[in-house]
């Protein structure tokens, strides 16, 4: 049985920051990933991010630099091709490496496994060419491969719209993208810079069916009216070999259920989340959790939780100096400011009803 | 399809080996997981529904939905889509649920 004191699970961004953090402050930090390689799904980002701290730079410019970091921190064991499968009621968790089932006994735990792509129900939808949008992402930027020739994209918040653009620049043809609410869901200048390249985004649509022998050839969309309901005769067929569905994220918390920390059910945080108190402590002592696992949201979010998570399980086990509580409070300091923004809000509102939650579990 | 000339990204695909698709020889590259060389080829069912038979392919390609599983070197259930290119790799598709080798 291998001990640490920390293990990190997840080796997105979230949980990088994390394991850099806790080593940083004297930690020895154990660091598994099921992937053979680390960098969740910041590794495959092209898209230059906004805010202070990376303004200008790309995704995967930002996780080389984190990897990097990661490499020259002492104190970080780093297993790959590493799924960690079970949290047991001792404490004890076990994980897949090689063929073989390894036991780890952990003093801190930090659970990074970021969230999983929405699935969406529509006729059709099994046929291979339904795709989600993040898999066209992998495809192109991780491999090089050109997903699709002509595609349709459903969705148009964030995800939706950049991907749609990384297809262009890909040499695929996007049809359209469409969108049930409205309104577009993302940041307008996404939605402006794809809208240039002549791509429509069509509010107020949805996908009815998607056709084709043996694999997608075409997709039927139809509009919505004010109750979101499909208008009958709307219906209007888009020949494509791709239909990507960029309709939301939700929290990849097996291990938290398994663990037994407390969920919650909150709309805005996209589903199930553990409960947390401020240092990012589910109701399990000791098991912390940071990124995407908390409510989807954006690496740069993931990263600020991680040295969050990574500082308070660090402090937790004496390594409380100076340099503990500044890191904390830089962490603070950044999420506030990373959620200042309008499309914050809804975030900000799921953790104010999930530390609602928390409150009433106390009094 | 490749990408050939990418505004942002140079690719290192790595060596290039050959994998066999149920028999048919596909080619590959080894830093490409299985799923991307498939798809490259213009490969889009990977298996079938255990219950209707109805084709599958890809969802989400990082390995969270299951929906890739093929028979790797005569490993049943493997997601082809975390799962990278080595010269002579069997891929085939699975009936049923597979028997584990072990
Ligand atoms: C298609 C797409 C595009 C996006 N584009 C942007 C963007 O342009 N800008 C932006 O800021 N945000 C973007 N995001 C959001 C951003 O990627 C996430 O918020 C961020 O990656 C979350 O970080 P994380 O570390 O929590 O999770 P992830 O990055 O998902 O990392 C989780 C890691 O945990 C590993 N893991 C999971 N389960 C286990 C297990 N049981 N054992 C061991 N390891 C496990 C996974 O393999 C993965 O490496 C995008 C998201 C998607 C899906
Ligand atoms: S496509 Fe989802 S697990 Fe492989």
């Amino acid at each position: 049985m291998r001990e640490t004191e920390i293990l990190v699970i997840g080796g997105g961004p979230a949980g990088i920051r994390a394991a850099i953090t806790a080593a940083e402050l004297g930690a020895e930090v154990l660091l598994c990933e099921r992937d053979g390689w680390l960098g969740g799904q910041l590794i495959k980002q092209t898209g230059k991010f906004f805010g202070r701290e990376y303004a200008g730079q790309r995704g995967f410019e930002i996780c080389a630099d984190l990897l990097a970091k990661l490499h020259n921190t002492a104190k970080i064991d780093i297993w790959l091709d590493c799924p960690v499968l079970g949290i047991y009621e001792d404490g004890v968790v076990s994980c897949q490496k090689k063929d073989r089932l390894e036991k780890i006994k952990p003093q801190r735990m930090i659970i990074a496994t970021g969230a999983a792509e929405n699935f969406l129900a529509f006729a059709g939808n099994d046929l291979p060419g339904v795709i989600s949008a993040g898999a066209a992402e992998t495809l192109m930027h991780m491999s090089g491969v050109v997903p699709a020739q002509r595609a349709l994209m459903v969705g148009a918040g964030n995800i939706g719209l950049t991907v749609s653009y990384q297809m262009i620049q890909s040499g695929v043809e996007v049809a359209a993208v469409i969108e049930a609410a409205p309104q577009i869901g993302g940041y307008l200048v996404h939605a402006s810079k794809l809208a240039r390249t002549g791509v429509p985004i069509k509010t107020g649509y949805t996908i009815q069916e998607a056709y084709g022998e043996g694999k997608v050839e075409g997709a039927r969309i139809m509009r919505l009216d004010e109750t979101w309901r499909p208008i009958p005769g709307s219906e209007e067929d888009i020949a494509c070999d791709a239909i990507c569905l960029a309709v939301g994220l939700n929290p990849l918390a097996e291990l938290c259920w398994q663990a037994g920390c407390q969920m919650e059910l909150i709309r805005e945080l996209s589903g199930h989340v553990p409960l947390t108190d401020e240092n990012l402590q589910t109701t399990i002592e000791g098991i912390y959790v940071a990124g995407d696992i908390c409510g989807p949201e954006e690496a740069t979010t993931a990263m600020a939780e991680g040295k969050l998570a990574g500082a308070n399980a660090a402090a937790s086990l004496g390594y409380d100096t100076e340099q503990a509580q500044a890191a904390r409070l830089a962490a603070l300091a950044e999420l506030g400011e990373l959620r200042a923004g309008p499309m914050s809000a809804r975030i900000k509102t799921g953790l104010d009803k999930l530390r609602e939650k928390g409150a009433a579990k106390h009094a | 399809m490749r990408i050939g000339e990418h505004p942002v990204l140079d690719f290192d695909r790595g060596k290039k080996v050959r994998i066999y698709y149920n028999g048919q020889a596909v080619e590959a590259y080894e830093n490409e997981t299985i799923a991307a060389a498939l798809h490259a080829a213009g490969i889009r069912r990977l298996g079938e529904s255990g219950e209707l038979h109805r084709p599958r392919g890809i969802y989400c390609a990082i390995g969270n939905c299951a929906s890739c599983l093929m028979t790797v070197d005569e490993q049943p259930n493997t997601r082809i889509c975390i799962v990278k290119c080595r010269d002579g790799m069997r891929v085939d598709e699975q009936r049923g649920r597979g028997v584990l080798k072990v």
